[in-house]
């Protein structure tokens, strides 16, 4: 990966603290990844062991984050990073705090599904459903491998398959409430289905925001709440290290 | 009139009477209220030789005026020669060529017929190692004055008074201000020598590693000085400590083998910088 040169410091010790957060945030990625994947399982399928074996992990991915928010803290006070080494260390912090939300969000579905999911749903809302969580394991995994690569592109690519989730979502939410309207005895499982959905939908989200965390961490800018082509359009003009390329 | 004669003369009732009052007998900046900050220091196609060695390489540069300014690089880099030349201290470096200008209050400074002395006057100095004179501490921040002329004894102690309540020392030292200099510790000592140069009113106060061979706390407390010291004076700092660059300074400009590399904004420089160079530099990365 090295495009931040993070093995270059003369501190060998600096390489490896920072090697190892890196490390250690795909670790939990990769966590996070299994317990999207098999919360979305767990509630297509209707399979309450699964349910409970996501909600019962959740604690793995809740560990790493505090183990890596304190090597961070531990980095910074010693280290006083600066410049690309104070950007990745900040946007670790951020990307484990989503990656740990996508987590409750995965345990949240398999609670639900061990629970409280008291019917089984159509086979339309069922397919629709485990597309968007198709859409949204992609999003991690990409994102995942873009920050284990720091390559902005696939970090743009991944904010914009959320808008894909998110017309999905509004897609499942309106059909949903046909059904609500046509049989009002099946609410209280579209209730629990809708609220599936929004825990799906919610995960997306947070696989944007660490795709920009990415960009933040390649490029210097701050592109959360702006659009892609905005994003393209600030580091158009004055990409880093750029300047000196040829005097190296 | 001669060029001697346009440098602007504090009178020795200005320099006494009232300090504070020094901003206000200034007309307002007009650059000021549009929100840009004017230049104290302009610095144009900056050439300096030591004999045939080149230490400064087509140096250009702008200093902003009541801002503070860090010279950051490793050592050789330049940082403290070029420093050296706003109040023209290669002068006194055997074989020391320079070429371009220095423009300073719109003079520039590189010209054979300036008054040094009065340069130095408008343009003070702090060394690495605290340089007290073999005074006491009152003589040594009157120094300056004395030398001008000033004399006069309510003159010279509301000065003094005024200089090390400016250097923040007045508290540790109005006791006992007929002590020897030489009985203060390195910190005190280091805030002493910058009483003494801001005595005289300069404009410009030049740092060279003032804080290198201080202790921590005695560091932090020149620093919170020079935070204290750019409301009214320009300064520039050359520093190996780049933490020290990144709490004090408001621009930043790293050198490298006589080579201003980038010069920006402290913030955009230690966070996102532009030159891969300066990014190794201030990560600690290998060159």
């Amino acid at each position: 990966m090295d495009k931040l040169n993070i093995g270059q410091h003369i501190s060998r010790q600096f390489n490896e603290e920072l090697e190892n957060v890196r490390s250690q945030v795909l670790r939990m990625g990769g966590i996070v990844e299994e317990q999207l994947g098999h919360a979305v399982q767990a509630l297509v399928e209707g399979d309450v062991a699964l349910a409970r074996e996501v909600v019962a992990n959740d604690y793995r991915v809740n560990a790493l984050e505090v183990a890596i928010d304190e090597e961070c803290t531990r980095i910074v006070a010693r280290r006083q990073p600066a410049a690309s080494d104070l950007r990745l260390v900040m946007a670790v912090i951020k990307t484990i705090t989503d990656l740990e939300r996508i987590g409750d969000e995965a345990k949240r579905v398999g609670r639900m599904v061990a629970e409280e999911l008291n019917g089984t749903m159509n086979e339309e809302v069922r397919q629709e459903i485990e597309h968007m969580g198709g859409l949204v394991s992609d999003m991690l995994r990409q994102v995942l491998d873009a920050f284990a690569r720091t390559d902005v592109e696939t970090a743009l690519r991944v904010v914009q398959i959320d808008n894909k989730v998110d017309a999905k979502y509004g897609s499942i939410t309106r059909q949903l409430m046909t059904y609500m309207a046509e049989d009002p005895r099946s609410i209280p499982l579209i209730l629990n289905i809708l609220w599936a959905a929004r825990a799906i939908e919610r995960m997306g989200d947070r696989c944007q925001n660490i795709a920009e965390y990415i960009f933040y961490l390649v490029h210097g800018r701050d592109i959360r709440h702006t659009s892609v082509d905005d994003a393209l359009a600030k580091v158009a003009p004055a990409a880093p290290h750029q300047a000196d390329e040829s005097s190296d | 009139m001669t060029e001697q004669d346009q440098l602007e003369f504090t009178t020795a009732a200005q320099v006494a009477g009232d300090p504070a009052g020094q901003e206000s007998t200034k007309p307002a900046d007009p650059d000021a209220a549009s929100g840009t900050v004017p230049t104290a220091v302009t610095v144009k196609d900056l050439n300096l030789y030591y004999g045939d060695v080149q230490a400064l390489k087509d140096i250009q540069l702008e200093i902003p005026s009541k801002q503070v300014t860090a010279f950051i690089g490793p050592s050789g880099c330049g940082k403290s020669t070029l420093l050296r030349c706003f109040n023209r201290m290669n002068d006194l470096v055997d074989g020391c060529r320079i070429e371009g200008e220095i423009i300073l209050e719109g003079r520039n400074i590189q010209k054979k017929k300036l008054d040094v002395a009065e340069l130095r006057r408008q343009v003070g100095m702090v060394f690495q190692k605290p340089n007290p004179f073999p005074k006491s501490i009152y003589e040594n921040v009157a120094y300056g004055l004395r030398i001008q002329g000033i004399n006069r004894r309510r003159v010279l102690d509301e000065t003094v008074e005024w200089a090390l309540k400016g250097a923040a020392l007045w508290e540790e030292v109005s006791h006992r201000l007929n002590e020897p200099a030489f009985g203060l510790s390195g910190g005190q000592q280091q805030r002493l020598v910058i009483a003494r140069a801001i005595a005289v009113q300069p404009k410009v106060i030049l740092l060279d590693e003032p804080c290198s061979a201080l202790d921590p706390i005695s560091t932090l407390k020149v620093e919170e000085l020079i935070n204290e010291l750019k409301r009214d004076y320009t300064i520039i700092i050359v520093t190996h400590n780049m933490q020290q660059a990144a709490r004090v300074s408001d621009r930043t400009a790293f050198m490298y083998l006589g080579e201003l590399i980038e010069y920006g904004d402290t913030d955009q420089v230690f966070t996102n910088p532009r030159i891969k160079r300066t990014e190794d530099y201030i990560t600690g990365r290998y060159g």
